[in-house]
């Protein structure tokens, strides 16, 4: 059994309610607070479940007749038992690629749409979610973020629906529609001058000395939880199987490990048959710290500075580069990077075949995909699953020097039959 | 060198408090080595077994990540200002 599709069961947690913190390194246990890493030996703090617990209610019977969105696998989640969101996040369509398959040479490949996600289309409503119910647990009355665009869209919309005071610190070049797609919510938009790894650090520094919680910082490991309910619902929508492959992009590098894990729990469940499931990593060349490090064959990442126009990706000391890293390897996968035309070249492709718009991080899973089948890692008759995580309407500067054959026309009939004329295009 | 390194709050139970320390060396381990003088407890919750810089820990001297500095060939200059940081965040 593959040691990433199926770990041991977690430990059973000491505490009331069915979860509590672990370091991911030395192991210690943590009660439940905000805080991100281990103060041994500051290695990471992820939740760990009480999975005999979960065990007598988590089964596809019941989670059958339960709403359709992410809370539907609450009993994997950081909240406690009962815990009821009025926001119906996630659950978005898993969907059947025929035509792009046809293009890349692939038979069975899905799409999990979370270009379409709610409220803000992309997958860190996932998370937010997860983050708000953790930091109203904690009373907790404001609630910030280092973003790349994305998360601060979701962190604002959010807030401004449960409540909370919302503190956003972008880089300050972020595409225009992110940064608008955030103080329409009224959150405070603090623009940083330098790039995310420098926002990033300086959250780290005010999470320490202001009450609030920081949804990737010190909300950390409850908020990354909300990114396994995209692998719960792929092996639900394939009829609680597991794919051959999945490829996700990687920015901080922790969705490939969540899905990891959400595999796992299923499989640990009997949910699931375990297997091998193979995860690919997809960056984009111009900051591709995970995946030079995957190609190199090192354990370790070197930071770059990131010089590229995906901007959501745009991450050169990803937080969980090293776990990304070893989840790609034992899972037997591998990590591509792709330039910044491939991906323009991916955002068209997917829309011209599926008719899914995707922002550039999408593009960047797409043209990598591509790549994958064109180095033979994957095969045509497996099943795999390509991971949109957000919308090409938030990165339409991406696509300003793309040439498009617009024509412009009197509002004459006469002047639109010249104009089929011109295309050489046959009347039915 | 003179240096002045600050203390995250988690890491201040090991240096009785302190948030700011003034520190000595010429390169980074030099650097860890007085700070580990100065306050011994500190030094395994920095360094792994190995003596190297624990991997979740970054480090940044005027606001500059070492790694781009060189890492443990960067050589101090007097007044540079160290910020030791936990990595675990954003994404």
């Amino acid at each position: 059994m593959s040691s990433s599709a199926c770990p041991s069961p977690t430990a059973t947690p000491a505490t009331s309610l069915h979860f509590e913190l672990r370091c991911r390194e030395c192991g210690k246990r943590t009660a439940n607070a905000p805080r991100s890493f281990c103060e041994e030996c500051f290695s990471p703090l992820e939740v760990v479940y009480d999975l005999d617990r979960v065990r007598r209610t988590f089964t596809p019977e019941q989670i059958a007749e339960r709403p359709t969105n992410m809370w539907r696998y609450s009993e994997l989640l950081p909240v406690p038992e009962g815990y009821k969101s009025t926001l119906p996040t996630g659950f978005t369509p898993l969907v059947s690629a025929r035509k792009l398959g046809v293009k890349l040479g692939l038979n069975h490949l899905y799409v999990k749409n979370d270009a379409v996600c709610f409220p803000t289309l992309s997958f860190k409503d996932r998370v937010v979610s997860t983050a708000i119910a953790t930091a109203k647990r904690f009373g907790l009355e404001t609630i910030g973020c280092s973003s790349t665009g994305n998360l601060a869209n979701a962190v604002a919309a959010q807030a401004a629906r449960e409540g909370l005071k919302a503190w956003v610190f972008i880089p300050e070049d972020l595409e225009s529609a992110k940064i608008l797609g955030t103080r329409v919510y009224g959150a405070n938009v603090v623009k940083i001058r330098g790039n995310y790894d420098q926002v990033n650090r300086l959250c780290s520094q005010i999470a320490e000395k202001l009450p609030w919680g920081f949804v990737n910082v010190n909300l950390r490991p409850y908020y990354a939880e909300g990114s396994k309910t995209v692998g719960y619902e792929i092996a639900e929508q394939l009829g609680w199987r597991l794919p051959d492959n999945v490829i996700v992009p990687m920015a901080g590098g922790s969705l490939i490990g969540k899905i990891q894990k959400a595999f796992a729990e299923l499989c640990v469940l009997g949910v699931v048959e375990p297997k091998q499931v193979k995860f690919f990593g997809a960056q984009a060349t111009g900051c591709s710290p995970i995946s030079a490090a995957v190609k190199d064959g090192r354990e370790t990442i070197q930071p770059q500075k990131p010089s590229t126009i995906v901007r959501s990706l745009a991450i050169g000391n990803p937080a969980d580069g090293y776990y990304a890293i070893r989840g790609i390897r034992d899972s037997g996968g591998w990590a591509e990077d792709v330039s910044d035309a491939e991906t323009i070249a991916g955002i068209r492709l997917l829309a011209e075949t599926e008719g899914i718009f995707t922002e550039t991080a999408g593009g960047v899973t797409t043209a990598v995909t591509r790549k994958l089948v064109e180095q033979g890692k994957i095969r045509s008759d497996e099943t795999t699953v390509v991971c949109i995580t957000g919308n090409g309407l938030k990165t339409l500067d991406a696509l300003a020097g793309e040439e498009f054959d617009d024509v412009v026309i009197e509002p004459k009939l006469a002047a639109f039959e010249a104009c089929l004329e011109e295309a050489a295009v046959e009347l039915v | 060198m003179k240096v002045t390194v600050e203390i995250p709050s988690a890491l201040r139970r090991f240096t009785d408090g302190a948030g700011r320390i003034e520190c000595e060396g010429a390169n980074l381990p030099g650097l860890l080595e007085s700070l580990g003088t100065k306050h011994p407890a500190i030094t395994q919750h920095l360094r792994d077994e190995s003596g190297q810089v624990r991997r979740f820990i970054n480090i940044y001297v005027n606001d500059e990540d070492v790694r781009f500095l060189g890492g443990d060939a960067y050589q101090f200059r007097d007044g540079d200002q160290v910020l030791i940081v936990p990595s675990i965040a954003g994404g």
